[in-house]
C-alpha cells in the first residue's frame, strides 16, 4: 500500500500508487449503487443456496430447506389440471352418447379430447384426419367394416381386432389359393368378377389395366363368388359388418383397388391387426376418440 | 426597468443553466397572470365545453334494449364491443379508427395552415387543465405578483395552508378526471358504486391512479415544459405553417421603438409599445412574443387580450398584438396591407385530403355490413372418397352476425353441380341449402361437409363460391373457395 496517494496532476484524480514504466493508474473506483447492488446479490445468493437445491454431493444433492424440487411442481400442476378435466372425463364415462351428443359442454371436451388422443395414438396407421391409407382404414370416408356406429368404433377401440382381447373382434377370410380351396386359374377368375362388378371403375390413380380382359372370365368368376364368397361378402358384394366382411361393392377398399390385389387377398389374406386400447387409454377417453372418429365425417 | 430585467433574468439564467456542467437547463417558474378580454372568454368557453364533454358522457344513458349496455359512450374491452351513441363497432371495424385518426389529423394540418396552433391554445386536453389548474392556483394563491412574492418568502402559515389547499385541490381534480376514464371502459354507475365499495376490478384502481397521477403532475407541475419538450406537434409544426398563417403577431412596424412613458414630441419618435410587459406577464408558456413567432407560443391570444387592455389605457388602437400574418406583416411595415387568404395550394390541398378521407371513412360507415363469412379447408385430409364414388370436402366455416336478432344463415355453394352441404354434426343430413344459425352479434365456427356426387366431374382443385345469405334480412354475400379432388384420374379398364 503506498502511503502517500499521488494526485495526478492532469486529470485532479488520486492514483492508486500502481505504476508501470512510468504510467501509472488513475483511482476511479466502481459506482457506490453498483457496489452496493453486487454485494446484495451475494447476500441474495447465500439465502438462494440455502432455500433452494444447491450443493452436489456424490451420489446426492442439499435439497434447500424449502425442498422445493421442479419435478414436484409439476407433477403438481398436472395433477391440477387432471382434477379439472376429470369433471367432465367423469360425466363423459358416466353419461350413454345420446345424452353426450345433446350436451355441447361435453362435446366440446370429448372432441378436443378425442382429437388429441387421436393425433398421438390413431394418426401413425389411419392418417391425419382419419385419411387412411392401404391396410389402415380411411375412418373418414366411413367404409366401416365392423361397423360405424358409435357403440361399434367404441367397441373395436376398445377391444381391437385380432388383438388377443378376449373380447377382440375377429374374423378369418380364409386363405383360398394357399389352402388349394381355389386354383390360381379360379382366382384369377374370382378376382375379375369382383373387380368389374363391384370396384369403382373410376377410382383414381389406381388403375392398371392388362391383368386380363373384362367379361372373359366374368361367368365363371360369377359363379366361383356364389359358390365361395358370398356367404359372407353378400351376393352383391355389400358386405357384412357383423363378421368384418368388407364391403366389396364400394369405391373403398382396405387393400386399394387393384385387381391384383383382389387376387393377392383371395390367395393368401393379410389380416389386419388393431391393438386393443383398453389398457392404454381410459373408458372416457375411449369414448371421446370414438366421438371424434364418428365426426370426421363417415359416422353412422 | 424592472419589467425588462426579469425577461433579461430568464434568459441569462437560461444561458447559465445551459452551460457548463448542466445537461438540462434549469425551469424558470412561470407566473403568469390573470386578463380579461375575449380571447379569455373564448378560452374559457372551449374549457367548459371539452371538461363537460369528458366528465359527463359516460353518464348519457341509451337505450339499446334488454340485455344490452345502456350506456351511450362505452368502450367495452372485455366484451369486445364499442358503443357510440346508436353506432356499434367490433375490433374487426379498426379501419374505422384508423380513418378517424387519419381525419383528425388532416384536420389539425388544415386549422393550423389557416390558423396556427389553435389547437395547443385552446383545445388539447394539456391547455384546457392547465388552464383550470391555473385558475384554481390565482383563487387560491393570489395573481402573479402575489404568488411571486409569497414563494420567494419563507415558510409561513399562510404560506403553507394555501400550498396545502392548492394541491388538495389539484389532486381531487386530477382524481376525478381519473375516475371518468374508467367510466368510458365500463358501465358508469356501476363502476362507480363498485369503485366506492372496494369491488371494482383492480384495473380499474390502477387507471385511476395512473390519470389521478397524470393529470396531477403534467396539469399542476409540468405545464408548459409538457408543451416545450415532450410534445412532438411543436417540434414539426412549422410544416404546416407558412407566411400566410393566422398567429398571434406583434406588430413591430408600430411598436417599436418601445418607450417607456408619455411621447414627448421633441423626444426621438417612439412607437406604441410601452414596454409595460403585460404581454409576457400574461404568457402561460412564459415567453415574450415581441421577439417574433417562436416555438414555445401556443397562439393562446392572451397577450392580445392585455395588450390591448394596455393599449386602451394609453388611447392607442387596440392590436398592437394581433392575429395577423407574417405577409400582412412585412407588407404593413411597407406601408400596404394583403388580405388573409383562405385558399391557398396547402389549404386546398388539406381540404380536399379532408374531404376526401371523411367521404371514404362515411362511406365504409354506411356500407358495413351485417353478415361476414370466412372458409378454411381442411388440411388434411385434402378430400375423402366415399364408398359411391363421391367426393367430400371438410370445410372449417366462420360466420358473423351482426344483426341483433338469431340468423338463420341459409349457406349454399355455387360452381359445383349436385353438390350437397352437411353440418359435421349430422354428416348424414344433407342438403342443396344448409340452414346454420348464429347468436345476435356475434360470430360462430361450424364445420360443414361438402360432397360431390360420384357422376360429378372430377379435377383437383375446382374454384368454387360459398354463397350465404340472411333470409330474414336479406343481406347476402360470398368467399371464393376452392373443392379439392384426386390429383390423377384415369378412366375405366381392368
Amino acid at each position: 500500500m503506498p502511503t502517500k496517494i499521488e494526485k495526478d496532476a492532469v486529470t485532479g484524480t488520486d492514483t492508486t500508487g500502481h505504476e508501470w514504466d512510468g504510467i501509472k493508474e488513475l483511482n476511479t473506483p466502481l459506482p457506490k449503487w453498483w457496489v452496493y447492488v453486487w454485494l446484495a446479490c451475494i447476500v441474495w445468493a447465500f439465502g438462494y443456496m440455502l432455500l433452494y437445491p444447491s450443493v452436489p454431493y456424490g451420489v446426492g444433492y442439499f435439497h434447500g430447506l424449502l425442498g422445493y424440487s421442479s419435478r414436484a411442481e409439476v407433477t403438481h400442476e398436472v395433477a391440477e389440471v387432471d382434477a379439472r378435466r376429470d369433471i367432465y372425463m367423469k360425466k363423459i364415462a358416466a353419461e350413454p352418447f345420446a345424452a353426450i351428443l345433446k350436451n355441447p359442454q361435453l362435446m366440446q371436451v370429448a372432441e378436443t379430447a378425442g382429437a388429441i388422443t387421436f393425433a398421438e395414438n390413431c394418426q401413425p396407421c389411419h392418417g391425419q384426419g382419419g385419411s387412411g391409407r392401404i391396410g389402415y382404414p380411411a375412418l373418414a370416408a366411413g367404409a366401416w367394416i365392423w361397423g360405424g356406429t358409435l357403440d361399434a368404433i367404441r367397441q373395436t377401440i376398445t377391444h381391437g381386432i385380432r388383438s388377443g382381447d378376449a373380447a377382440a373382434r375377429d374374423s378369418q377370410m380364409p386363405p383360398f389359393g394357399k389352402s388349394g380351396m381355389l386354383q390360381p386359374a379360379q382366382i384369377e377368375q374370382v378376382a375379375s368378377f369382383v373387380w368389374s362388378k363391384f370396384y369403382g371403375h373410376a377410382t383414381p390413380g389406381h388403375a392398371t389395366p392388362g391383368h386380363a380382359t373384362p367379361g372373359q372370365n366374368v361367368t365363371a368368376g360369377a359363379k366361383l363368388f356364389a359358390a365361395n364368397c358370398a356367404v359372407c361378402h353378400g351376393a352383391n358384394g355389400e358386405g357384412n359388418p357383423a363378421f368384418g366382411a368388407p364391403r366389396l361393392a364400394s369405391h373403398v377398399h382396405l387393400y386399394g383397388d387393384l385387381r391384383a390385389a383382389i387376387v393377392r387377398q383371395v390367395t393368401d389374406p393379410r389380416l389386419g391387426v388393431m391393438p386393443n386400447w383398453n389398457g392404454r387409454l381410459d373408458p372416457a377417453t375411449i369414448k371421446a376418440v370414438a366421438i371424434y372418429v364418428h365426426s370426421l365425417g363417415g359416422g353412422e | 426597468m424592472a419589467a425588462m430585467s426579469r425577461v433579461e433574468e430568464r434568459r441569462r439564467q437560461l444561458e447559465q443553466s445551459l452551460g457548463g456542467e448542466h445537461l438540462y437547463a434549469n425551469r424558470v417558474r412561470v407566473y403568469s397572470k390573470a386578463v380579461k378580454g375575449p380571447m379569455r372568454r373564448v378560452k374559457w368557453a372551449v374549457l367548459a365545453f371539452c371538461l363537460t364533454i369528458y366528465y359527463l358522457l359516460p353518464w348519457l344513458r341509451w337505450d339499446r334494449g334488454i340485455g344490452r349496455p345502456s350506456q351511450a359512450v362505452l368502450l367495452d374491452i372485455a366484451a369486445r364491443r364499442y358503443y357510440f351513441f346508436g353506432l356499434e363497432f367490433w375490433p374487426q371495424d379498426i379501419y374505422l379508427l384508423t380513418g378517424t385518426l387519419i381525419v383528425a389529423a388532416v384536420g389539425l394540418f388544415l386549422v393550423t395552415s389557416l390558423f396556427g396552433r389553435v389547437w395547443c391554445g385552446y383545445a388539447c386536453p394539456q391547455t384546457v387543465w392547465t388552464d383550470l389548474f391555473m385558475w384554481f392556483e390565482r383563487e387560491i394563491e393570489g395573481d402573479r405578483n402575489e404568488r411571486m412574492k409569497r414563494d420567494a418568502g419563507p415558510l409561513g402559515l399562510d404560506k403553507l395552508w394555501r400550498k396545502a389547499a392548492k394541491h388538495a385541490t389539484w389532486l381531487f381534480i386530477a382524481f376525478w378526471t381519473g375516475g371518468a376514464w374508467i367510466m368510458y371502459f365500463a358501465d358508469a354507475p356501476t363502476i362507480t358504486r363498485q369503485f366506492w365499495t372496494g369491488a371494482a376490478p383492480l384495473p380499474a384502481y390502477f387507471f385511476t391512479g395512473l390519470f389521478t397521477f397524470t393529470t396531477y403532475a403534467l396539469a399542476g407541475w409540468g405545464r408548459e415544459q409538457v408543451c416545450t419538450y415532450m410534445c412532438p406537434w411543436p417540434r414539426f409544426q412549422s410544416a404546416m405553417l407558412d407566411e400566410q398563417s393566422l398567429t398571434t403577431t406583434y406588430q413591430a412596424w408600430r411598436g417599436e421603438p418601445r418607450a417607456h412613458g408619455k411621447r414627448d414630441p421633441s423626444a426621438p419618435p417612439a412607437g406604441d409599445c410601452v414596454d409595460c410587459g403585460a404581454c409576457y406577464t400574461a404568457c402561460p408558456m412564459g415567453i415574450d412574443i415581441r421577439d417574433g413567432i417562436q416555438l414555445e407560443c401556443i397562439n393562446c391570444g392572451l397577450c392580445i387580450d392585455a395588450c390591448d387592455h394596455v393599449m386602451r389605457i394609453t388611447g392607442k388602437p387596440e392590436r398592437l398584438i394581433a392575429w395577423d400574418t407574417l405577409a400582412d406583416q412585412k407588407a404593413k411595415q411597407e406601408g400596404r396591407s394583403v388580405r388573409f387568404r383562405l385558399w391557398r395550394p396547402r389549404t386546398v390541398i388539406y381540404f380536399a385530403a379532408l374531404a376526401i378521407a371523411m367521404t371514404a371513412m362515411l362511406t365504409a360507415l354506411a356500407l358495413r355490413a351485417s353478415l361476414a363469412i370466412d372458409v378454411e379447408h381442411d388440411r388434411a385430409p385434402l378430400f375423402v372418397l366415399l364408398p359411391d364414388g363421391g367426393i367430400r370436402n371438410g370445410y372449417t366455416v366462420n360466420l358473423t352476425n351482426r344483426t341483433q336478432a338469431w340468423a338463420p344463415f341459409a349457406l349454399s355453394v355455387t360452381g359445383l353441380p349436385g353438390a350437397t352441404l352437411a353440418n359435421g354434426t349430422t354428416p348424414r343430413e344433407r342438403h342443396r341449402v344448409l340452414t346454420l344459425s348464429v347468436a345476435p352479434d356475434s360470430i360462430a365456427d361450424f364445420r360443414v361437409l361438402l360432397t360431390a356426387p360420384p357422376d360429378a366431374p372430377k379435377a383437383p382443385r375446382r374454384p368454387i363460391g360459398f354463397v350465404l345469405r340472411n333470409p330474414t334480412t336479406g343481406a347476402q354475400t360470398s368467399y371464393g373457395g376452392a373443392f379439392m379432388g384426386p390429383a390423377t384420374y384415369s378412366g375405366g379398364g381392368p
